[in-house]
């Protein structure tokens, strides 16, 4: 092994830091229009929501530096600790938790409140790069897919005991890199298959869908059989009778899961998205705001500070989750599509250097970072644009927060100081 | 496997998905986008006044007049004197609890009506006691006022826009005022004007913080315009007051224009009782009368069998299709037989017994054999009943019956011209003219309403042809030019049939049905109709009484007026349409009824004919009491 050279700076990839200081720095303007008052003029008003996160934003400082100080072989050799610590942590919440809007999510230290699962996100991807690019691990394996399944799951299933389903969600994020690390592809087949059909049970109801499944599935069986005579019958005829048996549960049990695991406030969600259901002053208040926030914004937007929605403080949540809309309104639909390009640029520029990894729990914990990054932005912007459901979660880097700025700090500054490493590392 | 491409592509498809959808919102949407969808942004109205309504005279029929609502705000009302306030107010204590409940229910911070208008007197006291208790106050509205007791039904009236509407409508917000009948209802659009808007910046609690974007969307009301009406309302004043105490529509119309000259149904009420407080209790009476039906326009929608009336169309299309001609005659032996079975038989009153009748007599006589031999000669000309129906019919509607006319004007009925498939499809064997011969006398199922008889007169009238009649002359004093009503409609019978017709009509005024009516110096044209008509009471056919119809123009040269009259129940056209007529006649033409027919005019106005109509519904309130 080299030595490592001393200066960091020159080896980390300063276009993801100028990305991460672009994405934070508009945000914190966005988030000084949305929740400045006519009373409070000062920026470093620690009262105000803007001068908290000026607080925070300054306090990355340290965090990144130190981070980037540390040796990337740290993070490798520590990720198992810091895995259990988070699991411990996440344990802790239920007996120490502050409950905020119904879910004990928040460790409370007098003035200000931490949210482990922001932190949990970026060990865990630790932990699945530690574990996926272990020496003897092939994913193809049942038993190596379990373990990496637990490892995932166990925070995100803690999570949704908090109750916090929308951050509990993120974990879905992981499939993309065991994707990419070569978990069969039937997984994809048939997740993609089950969201479909899961919309469409809701949709059109459970009994229709499943006889045009059903159908649809023996028109092909006979198409089949058509084409390949006795020969199919005799060899795949269980394989048959076990896709008409899946396809029947699972319709019956989306059906089940939707009408009694779900909260009427779930399906309402659902509901209003898929155009069954209108409702623009109760459960769809936050989205048809937003919507029409964002469509007053127009070509290039009413400009800083003069957007009268965000300022008369229609969107509720508009500093957190709801951030976005203040683009749209005040830096109309330029504004809002330069964001959305800086989202793309990033995540381009995250997998184009894990690709470029020749150490396999770089590549890995790169692809986990993107993976996060990319759900968080869908689901958040989808949500604001009114093109997926209310889930609150917060737009990365964007949001009004000190947890979920660090959390993503550490995510994303753990990758640029593996990267700086790479080159030495054979 | 290019599974490291997978994240790649979904992310660009993501961000063209995410692009694409805020083009969508901010540029496709953004388009058209109104800041009335910005919850930042409230609207108030500037409601411009209303356009006022003038006769063709230049007489006021419709203004304007203020009210004063007394308003509530709960949020800001503080604990007051109720006894002393319900006493100021003049209402019960159990009202008070009652209407401020309701209005903290709609909305605690929003002013809603607390006492609708107020009396003018009432208002000048209030203003000055109400200032002690807070969160009442006193706003101004604009109603209607008509300063002529005359016309409610060509008027019409405003009411409150709902929610229904105003979902339909987006020019409307619920409580608005809009034309609900009658030329309110018909050119609201001119008479409403447009309101002025003006965009307010809010906050989410609803603190106006000053305009909206320097006032960039404000518009400025446009005042609704004023209408003039064809009418001319002493005529239309003076038929109602003839037609008091009796049931039925006259439609005069000026035929060299097709102006509707007055349009009245009887009963009728006073259009002042659908404005002011007692608006709602009123509007109850007369929606819900279902006996006299003084909100039914029996003008525009009453379809009745013409009666005799409809022997000058019979005659028109004989003549035109060569069936006969002015020399033409028939027998009448007390009747017409139209079949071998003894009832067969339509009887005839013209009491010319067994000479030879020729047109002008027919018609100045009302012979129905004349007629019955006419239409039957029409419908089997050519030995195809169907087909000689089909032909008839075609002249027929060339005159605006059997279908609705195209006035201005919300109300109206087609009724009924029948052709040969409308028999084919009712009749299971071989008909004939005789099958269908009460046509020939205005019987049987033909019906028209009392406006498209007028036209119908007016279009002989004019020899040939008639404007669609229209009740609006002017806009903002500027005369109309809608081709529907500039355009004369020709009809398909040849101006020179028309000559022996009108020679017939003036010969009924002269020495036929009409001569005990008429006028001197003033050459009328006419023709009596008395028209049988039924009623079905539990299960059975009761022949009541038969309506009195005329219909009429004058003068003989250069016709002024042209009408229709129905009086329901009245008896022969002779003795009630008649005399009408040549009253309303000579009121167009000379402006008042000389001495010499004061008596006329007398018995008309004594005359009530509420005695028959209470027997009309005696019987069958009879029939539902059971123990009368």
């Amino acid at each position: 092994m080299r030595q490592e050279r001393n200066n960091i700076f020159a080896e980390i990839d300063w276009i993801l830091v100028f990305l991460f200081i672009t994405l934070v720095g508009f945000g914190w303007i966005n988030i000084y229009a949305a929740s400045k008052t006519e009373e409070n003029l000062q920026i470093l008003d620690f009262s105000t929501k803007y001068g908290k996160q000026i607080i925070w934003i300054t306090l990355s400082i340290p965090l990144i530096v130190l981070i980037l100080f540390l040796n990337s072989k740290f993070y490798e050799y520590f990720s198992v600790v810091f895995y259990v610590i988070s699991l411990f942590v996440l344990l802790l919440l239920f007996p120490l938790g502050k409950e905020i809007n119904g879910a004990k999510s928040w460790f409370n230290f007098g003035a200000m409140s931490l949210q482990p699962s922001e932190f949990v996100k970026a060990f865990t991807a630790l932990a699945v790069a530690k574990l996926l690019s272990e020496r003897q691990y092939n994913l193809k394996l049942i038993k190596n897919q379990v373990k990496v399944f637990i490892i995932i799951f166990a925070p995100a299933f803690l999570i949704t005991l908090q109750p916090d389903a929308g951050s509990a969600l993120i974990y879905l994020a992981f499939f993309f890199v065991l994707n990419r690390e070569g978990l069969s592809l039937s997984y994809t087949v048939f997740g993609t298959l089950f969201i479909l059909i899961f919309i469409l049970t809701i949709f059109f109801g459970y009994l229709s869908i499943l006889l045009f499944l059903l159908t649809l599935i023996t028109l092909a069986v006979f198409y089949a059989i058509y084409k390949g005579g006795k020969r199919f019958i005799r060899f795949s005829w269980y394989k048959v009778m076990a896709i008409y048996l899946i396809t029947t549960l699972f319709t019956f049990g989306t059906n089940f899961t939707y009408n009694e695991v779900f909260k009427q406030h779930h399906r309402d969600r659902f509901e209003i998205l898929l155009g069954l259901k209108t409702d623009t002053k109760n459960i769809g208040y936050n989205s048809h705001q937003s919507e029409l926030t964002i469509s007053s914004g127009g070509w290039s937007g009413k400009g800083f500070l003069k957007g009268d929605i965000t300022k008369g403080d229609f969107v509720p949540e508009q500093h957190t989750d709801y951030i976005f809309s203040t683009v749209g309104e005040e830096w109309g639909f330029l504004g809002s599509s330069f964001v959305i390009l800086l989202f793309m640029l990033l995540l381009y520029r995250i997998i184009y250097l894990a690709e470029t990894h020749t150490n396999k729990f770089g590549r890995i914990y790169g692809y986990a970072v993107a993976s996060i990054l990319f759900f968080h932005v869908i689901i958040n912007i989808g949500m604001v644009i009114g093109l997926l459901p209310t889930v609150g979660i917060p737009l990365p880097f964007f949001s009004y927060g000190g947890s979920s700025l660090w959390g993503f700090t550490i995510l994303l500054f753990i990758f640029i100081r593996l990267d700086a490493h790479k080159n030495y590392d054979w | 496997m290019q599974r490291k491409f997978l994240l790649n592509f979904l992310i660009t498809l993501v961000g063209i998905v995410f692009i694409g959808r805020l083009f969508y919102l901010q540029i496709g949407r953004g388009k058209n986008y109104d800041p009335i969808h910005n919850a930042a942004v409230k609207i108030e109205y500037d409601y411009p006044e209303r356009g006022y309504v003038y006769d063709r005279n230049g007489k006021l029929l419709v203004a304007n007049q203020l009210s004063y609502d007394v308003m509530v705000q709960p949020d800001q009302v503080k604990p007051l004197d109720t006894l002393e306030f319900c006493n100021l107010l003049k209402i019960s204590k159990e009202v008070f609890i009652k209407r401020f409940k309701k209005a903290r229910n709609y909305a605690s911070y929003l002013p809603s009506v607390f006492l609708k208008q107020l009396a003018k007197e009432d208002f000048a006291f209030l203003q000055e006691k109400l200032h002690k208790y807070n969160g009442f106050f006193i706003q101004k509205r604009i109603i209607r006022e008509y300063p002529i007791n005359a016309a409610a039904n060509v008027l019409g009236y405003i009411g409150e826009v709902n929610e229904i509407l105003a979902k339909k409508n987006k020019y409307y917000q619920p409580g608005e005022l809009i034309g609900r009948d009658g030329i309110e209802r018909q050119y609201e659009n001119y008479l409403r004007g447009n309101k002025g808007k003006k965009y307010l910046q809010r906050n989410n609690l609803n603190k106006i913080t000053g305009s909206y974007l320097n006032g960039k969307y404000d518009t400025l009301p446009e005042n609704g315009k004023d209408l003039t009406l064809t009418l001319d309302i002493d005529l239309q004043r003076y038929a109602q007051k003839l037609m008091s105490g009796k049931r039925g529509g006259i439609v005069a119309i000026e035929p060299s224009s097709g102006e509707i000259l007055a349009l009245v149904t009887a009963p009728t009420y006073n259009p002042n009782m659908l404005v002011g407080r007692k608006r709602s209790k009123n509007s109850t009476i007369l929606f819900n009368d279902n006996i006299s039906k003084p909100s039914y326009d029996r003008g525009l929608l009453a379809a009745y069998a013409p009666g005799s009336p409809f022997k000058l169309m019979n005659a028109l299309v004989g003549l035109q299709e060569n069936i006969i001609d002015e020399q033409t005659s028939f027998k009448c032996y007390g009747g017409y037989k139209y079949g071998n079975r003894k009832e067969e038989f339509m009887k005839c009153h013209c009491e010319i017994y067994g000479k030879p009748i020729k047109l002008k007599t027919a018609i100045s006589k009302s012979c129905n054999t004349y007629f019955s031999n006419t239409y039957k000669r029409i419908i089997e000309k050519n030995n195809n009943a169907s087909e000689g129906l089909d032909n008839w019919q075609k002249h027929v509607l060339s005159f605006g019956l059997g279908n609705y006319l195209g006035y201005d004007l919300p109300a109206g009925s087609p009724g009924l011209i029948p052709n040969g498939k409308y028999y084919d499809d009712r009749i299971n064997y071989k008909w004939n003219g005789s099958t269908i011969i009460s046509n020939a006398i205005g019987q049987g199922e033909i019906l028209t309403t009392p406006i498209q008889l007028a036209n119908f007169t007016a279009a002989i009238a004019n020899k040939g042809y008639f404007y669609t009649p229209h009740i609006l002359k002017k806009v903002d004093n500027k005369s109309i030019d809608l081709p529907n009503f500039t355009i004369a409609k020709q009809t398909s019978i040849d101006k020179k049939h028309f000559l022996p017709v009108i020679e017939a009509m003036h010969e009924v005024f002269k020495t036929g049905t009409g001569k005990w009516s008429q006028v001197k110096g003033i050459e009328i044209c006419g023709k009596t109709g008395t028209s049988e008509n039924f009623a079905k009471i539990e299960g059975q056919k009761i022949q009541l009484p038969d309506h009195s119809i005329l219909v009429a123009f004058a003068p003989k040269e250069n016709p002024k007026i042209a009408l229709a009259i129905f009086v329901e129940n009245g008896g022969y056209g002779s003795t009630i349409a008649a005399p009408i007529t040549s009253l309303l006649i000579e009121k167009y033409l000379k402006g008042t009824i000389s001495k010499a027919y004061k008596y006329r005019e007398q018995h008309i106005l004594n005359l009530s004919l509420q005695d028959i109509y209470d027997k009309l519904h005696q019987k069958p309130e009879e029939i539902a009491s059971g123990t009368k």
